[in-house]
């Protein structure tokens, strides 16, 4: 198991550092006009105070543009491995430093997305599994794809239309309202936690149709297999059947397909966070990117990559955790 | 396959076979075997599955909203009386700058008949105004100015006649002094002038006097001068007719002689009617210049009369009637020191954020474009880049997944990490780098889309590519594999023509799944103003428009439609593929 382990976690590294080259490869190949164009850009603004000439240094420094792109990426590298990202071109502090203060915003938003996620699709799931083709599986079955179906900036836009606008319940968009500073530490969270209840609705409904339906299919699976007939047979009660037999089988993809939420809540949130400007790691990354933030959009890339390495490791894990099976081999 | 050909046998329910031409039963005295052909009826297995699609109610709904979607998309534009780019403008009034008017501080010049007052001579005018002296001296000689009327000067050319000693006195001994001269500038030396046998002289300078006679060169005035007639601006434009106006205003007379001509004279404050013997209006003369905006326009005297006397009264709005009788409003909005009159003018206008009318049953948007037939063009462009990007992704998956799956070993190892690299490869991110990148480039909207199908395709082939590998896995085991071995067909020839050719269905499910996938990422991509752009429309740009929050609060229709669209066509990908999905592996079914 631990041999198996160290070999996932090298072959996650191994994936880390060349899809990061991969990402290096296409900022480096971006044609050279743009970086120069940028710094000309960022020395014509009145604000900047350096000279174009030294922000074409600072970048053909950062990213070690007078060499080539292999020799190039190993310098990003030498300085990444150290913690080291460099300055973020439009936020203008270390991009580290910026990644530290927006993240807690996004993790908030998405822990209490998936909690809500969890409870409400997996009951919802077995529930369909378990009366298939009724009016009940038909209606969580649309209702599934719908979600699936939904844009985010539809969904969020017809959301922020209907409660924000004709019905004034919550407020447009930001993390916080106006008289925020006026209020006392419970008043903070409160208002707070009005200003997320939409965009959480939105990731919610976006995402729990992806894991009802998934629920559904191995349920459907493990309800048809040969043991649960057995168990039916034995004449044990339906709450037996399905909450000891039945369902701690379907554990066993649905934590392999949870794992890959990870890095899609990460991702993700990306549009719902510039939907409802929440100052998360998807807003603050949306926006250095749109604006060919280099450091930033590699810092970005790289962090997502790691993290869905690390979810693949999780789901292997959690496999063995979970199905003994797969311990011994 | 022959376990499969069983499976695909199904009892045929009583069809028109048994039922006679005539409609009546056949006799049934013929018995009939288990194994007869009228009986055992075997479908393909392409049928089976359309069998099982078609029972899905699910599948069929969403096959008829596919259908309405491609109709409306590719034949309803057919139709539209309308074409993509059309703009709709109407006429409306509005009010707008028609004219300028400003008091006028700055003087200007009038050159008496075959005189010159260069600019040299003026620099100098306006030095010695500034230094408070009546005379100065240029390379054209020595002038004197004195003012007639507040902002109104005489400028005059001294001709010397006699200078005086350093004591003031003149000399006795020059023939050309008469003793009477001289008398008649001791008496008058305070003064600075003298009239003498009718001709003016001026004395000039501190200690050596000089006695000379001046003579009219032009005025320099804040006035303007604006004749009623056309005919008459030259005259009062000129030198003599300004002077004496002046001249008479100065004195107080409330008529004029001129060039045998009787005018009367009536001033209000700093303007003034000049009337000529007829009593008609000759002449207007004011302190406030009023302009036309346009220098086409011509300006009628009795409308800057009109407008001048709206100034002097402190008023802020008046009527005027023009030639043709109508009757307009004006206004006059002050800004700083600039008097600007609107005027209410038919102007014609693009009609944005028309709500839906009858003409447009979606309205206008931002640009006055109707927006149903945008919708119509913009779900063309929808549904082809989800189809040549779905088209691209199953050539490469195909081809990585069919080679993987075929050789496996170390080729499939090193081809699935490649993968598996290719999938850590975080979508937004890389194609948010692209979309500014052509927004640097300015890449022009059809080159945009085209790359947009490329960049969509090359990012998402890897689920594909996956697919066909696992189904190819199994499926070379199989005995027709074996067969095909044996037989010495071509390693090429073996994977696309027998291993691809069973991967098809399944590639087809998942293709089908796919597309609404890859229609809401173009239309997030056009949302977030990445994908098509202006003059080209896609679903998700259109909506882009509602991205502020003014429209999406006041104008529904711009957003709402197009997002209905969206959300039909992925809906109705997404039952058909899981119609597909269901009806090609029945194992889900039971």
């Amino acid at each position: 198991m631990s041999n198996f382990i160290i070999r996932r976690v090298f072959l996650g590294l191994f994936i880390v550092f060349f899809g990061a080259m991969i990402v290096y490869g296409v900022i480096r190949s971006l044609p050279s006009s743009y970086v120069e164009t940028v710094a000309r850009q960022r020395a014509a603004n009145p604000t900047s105070l350096r000279t174009y000439q030294e922000w074409l240094d600072e970048l053909n420094q950062v990213y070690h543009l007078d060499v080539g792109i292999i020799p190039g990426y190993f310098g990003w590298v030498k300085n990444a491995i150290r913690g080291d990202f460099g300055v973020s071109w439009i936020y203008n502090v270390p991009v580290t430093q910026k990644f530290k203060e927006v993240i807690p915003y996004s993790i908030f938003l998405n822990i209490i997305t998936f909690a809500v996620q969890i409870i409400v699709s997996i009951p919802l799931g077995i529930l369909a599994a378990r009366k298939q083709y009724s009016g009940v599986d038909y209606a969580i079955t649309v209702f599934a794809l719908a979600g699936l179906s939904l844009p985010t900036f539809f969904l969020a836009t017809l959301l922020k239309y209907v409660f924000s606008v004709k019905l004034g319940w919550f407020p447009l968009y930001g993390l916080t309202s106006r008289f925020h500073n006026q209020m006392d530490r419970t008043g903070q969270l409160l208002d707070m936690a009005k200003n997320m209840t939409l965009p959480i609705i939105t990731l919610m409904m976006l995402s729990i149709g992806g894991l009802m339906r998934y629920t559904r299919t191995n349920m459907l699976e493990v309800l048809n297999s040969d043991y649960i007939r057995t168990a039916r047979a034995k004449g044990l009660s339906e709450k037996v059947v399905i909450n000891k037999h039945a369902f701690r089988n379907t554990l066993i993809p649905l934590v392999s397909y949870m794992s890959t939420l990870l890095p899609a809540m990460f991702g993700g949130s990306m549009i719902t966070e510039t939907m409802y400007q929440i100052p998360g790691i998807g807003y603050i990354s949306f926006g250095a990117m749109q604006q060919g933030d280099i450091p930033f959009a590699m810092f970005y890339t790289t962090f997502l990559i790691l993290l869905t390495q690390i979810s693949l490791l999780i789901a292997d894990i959690m496999y063995a955790v979970v199905d003994p099976r797969v311990r011994v081999n | 396959m022959s376990d499969e050909n069983k499976k695909n046998l199904e009892i045929d329910e009583p069809t028109d076979a048994q039922i006679g031409s005539d409609g009546l039963p056949m006799t049934t005295t013929e018995e009939m075997a288990l194994d007869d052909q009228r009986r055992i009826k075997v479908l393909s297995p392409g049928m089976l599955v359309f069998k099982r699609f078609i029972r899905n109610k699910l599948a069929v709904v969403g096959l008829i909203i596919l259908a309405i979607m491609f109709t409306f998309s590719f034949i309803g534009p057919l139709f539209s009386p309308y074409t993509q780019t059309q703009v709709f403008t109407g006429m409306s009034t509005m009010s707008r700058e028609y004219a300028g008017a400003i008091y006028n501080l700055e003087e200007r010049y009038t050159v008496a008949d075959g005189e010159t007052f260069n600019s040299a001579d003026r620099a100098a005018y306006l030095l010695a105004k500034g230094r408070g002296s009546s005379t100065f001296n240029s390379a054209n000689g020595e002038f004197y100015y004195e003012e007639i009327l507040p902002g109104f000067n005489r400028i005059a050319k001294l001709d010397v006649v006699a200078k005086t000693d350093p004591l003031g006195k003149l000399p006795t001994d020059d023939p050309a002094i008469s003793e009477d001269f001289i008398k008649a500038y001791e008496a008058n030396k305070k003064a600075g002038s003298f009239v003498f046998e009718d001709v003016l002289y001026i004395i000039t300078g501190p200690k050596v006097k000089t006695i000379s006679t001046d003579k009219d060169i032009a005025v320099a005035s804040t006035f303007v001068f604006d004749a009623y007639n056309k005919a008459d601006d030259k005259f009062v434009q000129s030198h003599l007719f300004k002077l004496a106006v002046a001249n008479a205003i100065a004195e107080e007379a409330d008529t004029l002689e001129l060039e045998n001509r009787e005018f009367t004279i009536v001033m209000d404050e700093r303007s003034g009617t000049i009337s000529d013997e007829t009593g008609k209006h000759f002449a207007q003369i004011s302190d406030i210049i009023v302009n036309p905006l346009d220098s086409s326009a011509f300006l009628s005297v009795d409308f800057k009369e009109t407008v001048r006397e709206t100034m002097n009264a402190r008023k802020n709005e008046f009527y005027f009637t023009d030639e043709n009788g109508i009757e307009t409003h004006y206004k006059i909005v002050i800004v700083n020191q600039n008097y600007s009159i609107m005027k209410d003018m038919p102007t014609e206008l693009v009609r944005t954020y028309e709500f839906p009318s009858k003409e447009h049953w979606l309205g206008l948007d931002n640009n006055g474009m109707d927006l149903l037939t945008r919708l119509m063009y913009g779900g063309r462009v929808s549904l082809m880049v989800g189809f040549v990007v779905i088209i691209i992704e199953m050539l490469i998956g195909v081809i990585f997944g069919g080679i993987s799956g075929y050789f496996g070993g170390t080729v499939d190892t090193l081809m699935m990490r490649f993968v598996d690299l290719f999938n850590s490869i975080p979508f937004y991110p890389i194609v948010i780098i692209f979309g500014s990148v052509m927004d640097t480039l300015q890449v022009d909207s059809t080159t945009r889309i085209f790359l947009l199908m490329a960049i969509l395709g090359l990012l998402g082939w890897t689920g594909i590519a996956r697919v066909v590998r696992g189904q190819i896995l199994s499926l070379r085991e199989q005995d027709f594999m074996v067969a095909t071995e044996a037989t010495g067909i071509r390693t090429s020839r073996r994977i696309f023509r027998h291993l691809i050719p069973n991967v098809m269905p399944l590639l087809i499910v998942s293709a089908t799944a796919g597309l609404g996938g890859i229609i809401i990422t173009e239309a997030t991509l056009g949302f977030l103003g990445l994908g098509v752009k202006y003059p080209l429309a896609s679903w998700g740009s259109i909506i882009n428009n509602a991205s502020s929050a003014h429209v999406m609060q006041s104008y529904w229709f711009m957003w709402f439609p197009a997002g209905m669209l969206i959300l039909l066509t992925v809906l109705g990908f997404n039952f058909v593929g899981d119609g597909l999905r269901d009806a090609y592996d029945p194992k889900m079914k039971r």
